[in-house]
């Protein structure tokens, strides 16, 4: 019964925290533009289960993506047998699910081998980041502070893990009759492992208590981390863009001012209002999908190790873009909602977070967007930007000003009159 | 020099006659020293498939691609707008593209602003011709030359075309190797996203100058093209690491034309 007051207590003070963090994120998320309304759900559905669950776009590394898919399924199982613990522990049952027959074996059987498995992916990822220099996991946007919270991300994962499978052997060495679910490879293990059954007692009740505190702590630390990936994951991929990578969206309002300028509807009125600025400055003109972008990067860089700019020894480096989206967030977005006319005189575009240096290096070739496991889309972002600074502030360099001119001036970007346009066929 | 006969649309639509397709010969088609040459290619290749077509002429204009991408919408949507104003005008309804910038923005970005067509790369429309046996290659030309193929940004990964290239590519022979990095790997040239009309920003190293140094590792002898920046850039990567003897930069187009002798 103590038991069960303490569960309830923790639960409430972990939903508690955690539907705070909801609130905040929800109120960020208002500061944000809306978009087109959300279409083809089916072919959402199907790119979800593609690249969320079958994990299509991580596994373009085989190997290390094979790991992280292992470790993704690994989760998705594990997570049944953790909604049972929380079943348990509220209602003060013993494996709520267990009369679930062979449902059940399969449960427990694959969540013990995935334990086993997840953990060695987890070692494996730590020795990686520790001791292997990839060059990936480097770069300007990634401080101190972000490798921390790579290794504490990786760490309470372990931990869990450790505790999971603590959980299943001490079980085991209880000698239950009969076994309630199938523990292959705990099983194989407990068959040299032996302990009494008090010890075995006492190491099920701590691994039990410190596998759940560990998940209710996990679950409210991941918003505030990069490893938030693991709750935003799937419904990034399910609203990522279905477009052609190539397709760069169009401006609705500026179609709007160029068919005034062209006169083809002058007088018509359609009574909304000018847009309050012409692409991206700061954060309240992103879009609600890009800053779910930011929440969602991992900052793993595979977007920015096949980035030609970077590969060439630019600034540029398109995880930033996102690593300073969710920071600027932070900084101003939560000033915003204590007060809408919050202005610290900063900006999202300046040289503080995203230069000018930084945004004019991009070649959109998307390769990108290509790479990111989570389908997040940098060119468009970054070309958002473009707009504020050429729309907005006319800061754009000197080539690009000219070759301006010149389509204005004679339709190509070149100067060359629209008089030579067949002088082409004139012969060799 | 010799002309070549390139039916132009407002004469075919003064004589009550309509083009299957149009071709968008685009700017550095009409303009740039080098390509012009591959536009030559294209539209030998067209009058010699039979292929009732025609060009805009002095009536086509920047389709606003590189505008657009350095930020400038306003002028992307003028361009865009008139551009549809005058191909709706003539009612078309089928356009090949050998820009795949071009391709892009007429195929993803003009059917929002009105213009609706079916639109195709010249790789894709090559291929079907090739199918249809209206262009009889003969693959002992090119014997065992070495050969590799730059994906564009903007035909690969933009667009996903990635077999059309390589599929014509084979029916010319030779002995075809992939890039290191190839199809959605590929890396770029360097001159999208209106780069082309800028310098770069500081760095250690041009981008043109890494794809090269990729090619010149292939140790191709032709290195294959569909896209006029690309062959900007790598003409000058090849010619910046000196490789003019041993590398030879051409066009899809101007190697079927080449293959068939016109």
């Amino acid at each position: 019964m103590i038991k069960q007051v303490l569960f309830i207590v923790l639960l409430a003070l972990t939903l508690l925290v955690f539907s705070y963090t909801v609130s905040r994120l929800w109120k960020l998320f208002r500061l944000t533009k809306k978009t087109a309304p959300v279409k083809d759900w089916g072919k959402r559905l199907n790119l979800t289960l593609a690249v969320a669950f079958g994990q299509t776009k991580i596994l373009r590394k085989p190997l290390i993506g094979f790991l992280h898919a292992l470790v993704f399924w690994g989760f998705m199982v594990i997570t049944v047998g953790s909604i049972e613990m929380v079943i348990d522990g509220v209602f003060g049952l013993e494996r709520a699910f267990a009369g679930s027959g062979w449902f059940y074996k399969a449960i427990t059987a694959s969540g013990d081998v995935f334990a086993y498995i997840i953990a060695f992916g987890i070692v494996a990822f730590l020795v990686r980041r520790q001791f292997m220099h990839i060059k990936r996991f480097r770069g300007i946007e990634l401080k101190p502070k972000n490798k921390r919270d790579a290794n504490l991300a990786l760490a309470m994962i372990l931990f869990l893990m450790i505790s999971l499978m603590g959980i299943n052997l001490a079980y085991l060495n209880q000698n239950p009759e009969p076994v309630l679910g199938l523990y292959p490879i705990s099983g194989l293990i407990a068959n040299y492992w032996q302990i009494n059954l008090t010890q075995a007692h006492v190491v099920f009740e701590v691994s039990w208590w410190s596998h759940i505190v560990l998940i209710f702590i996990f679950a409210n630390y991941l918003p505030y981390s990069k490893h938030f990936h693991v709750f935003m994951s799937v419904p990034n991929v399910f609203f990522s863009n279905l477009d052609p990578l190539g397709k760069l969206p169009n401006m609705e309002s500026v179609t709007k001012e160029v068919q005034l300028m062209l006169g083809g509807n002058a007088f018509q009125d359609t009574g909304d209002q000018a847009p309050a600025r012409f692409g991206v400055k700061d954060v309240e003109d992103v879009s609600w999908k890009n800053y779910m972008d930011a929440l969602t990067c991992t900052q793993c860089g595979r977007c920015t190790e096949v980035c030609p700019a970077n590969l060439t020894g630019k600034k540029l480096s398109p995880r930033k873009i996102f690593v300073d989206l969710r920071n600027r967030m932070n900084e101003k977005g939560l000033q915003l909602i204590k007060n809408p006319d919050y202005n610290d005189q900063k900006a999202l575009v300046s040289d503080e977070y995203i230069s000018y240096e930084e945004l004019w290096a991009c070649t959109t070739c998307n390769a990108c967007a290509q790479e990111c496991p989570l389908n997040i889309s940098h060119p468009n972002l970054i070309m958002d930007m473009r707009r504020y600074l050429v729309m907005e502030e006319g800061r754009a360099p000197s080539g690009i000003n000219a070759m301006f001119a010149n389509i204005e001036n004679n339709g190509a970007p070149w100067q060359f009159s629209p008089e030579d346009r067949l002088e082409w066929t004139k012969g060799d | 020099m010799n002309q070549i006969h390139v039916p132009v649309m407002a004469e075919l639509a003064a004589a009550g006659k309509s083009p299957d397709i149009l071709y968008w010969v685009g700017c550095a088609g009409a303009f740039d020293e080098r390509y012009k040459k591959v536009s030559r290619s294209f539209a030998k290749l067209l009058n010699h498939a039979g292929v009732n077509y025609a060009v805009l002429g002095k009536e086509e204009s920047c389709t606003g691609d590189a505008a657009k991408r350095a930020g400038n919408e306003m002028l992307f949507q003028m361009q865009a707008l008139n551009n549809i104003e005058i191909l709706n005008g003539y009612g078309i309804k089928k356009i090949v593209c050998t820009c795949p910038h071009c391709f892009n923005t007429l195929k993803n970005e003009y059917p929002e602003l009105g213009g609706n067509y079916e639109v195709l790369h010249y790789t894709t429309y090559l291929e079907e011709l090739i199918d249809q046996g209206k262009l009889k290659l003969d693959k002992s030309l090119l014997n065992d030359k070495r050969i590799t193929y730059h994906d564009p940004c903007y035909l690969g990964r933009a667009n996903s075309i990635y077999d059309a290239p390589r599929n014509v590519l084979g029916k010319l022979g030779g002995n075809f190797s992939e890039l290191k990095r190839h199809k959605s790997k590929a890396l770029c040239c360097g001159a999208g996203g209106a780069q082309m009309f800028k310098e770069a920003e500081k760095g250690n190293k041009e981008v043109y100058a890494e794809r090269t140094d990729e090619i010149i590792e292939s140790k191709a002898e032709i290195v294959a093209t569909a896209c006029p920046f690309c062959m900007v850039m790598l003409t000058d990567g090849i010619k910046f690491r000196d490789q003019q003897q041993k590398i030879k930069n051409l066009d899809l187009a101007e190697l079927l034309a080449e293959n068939l002798g016109i």
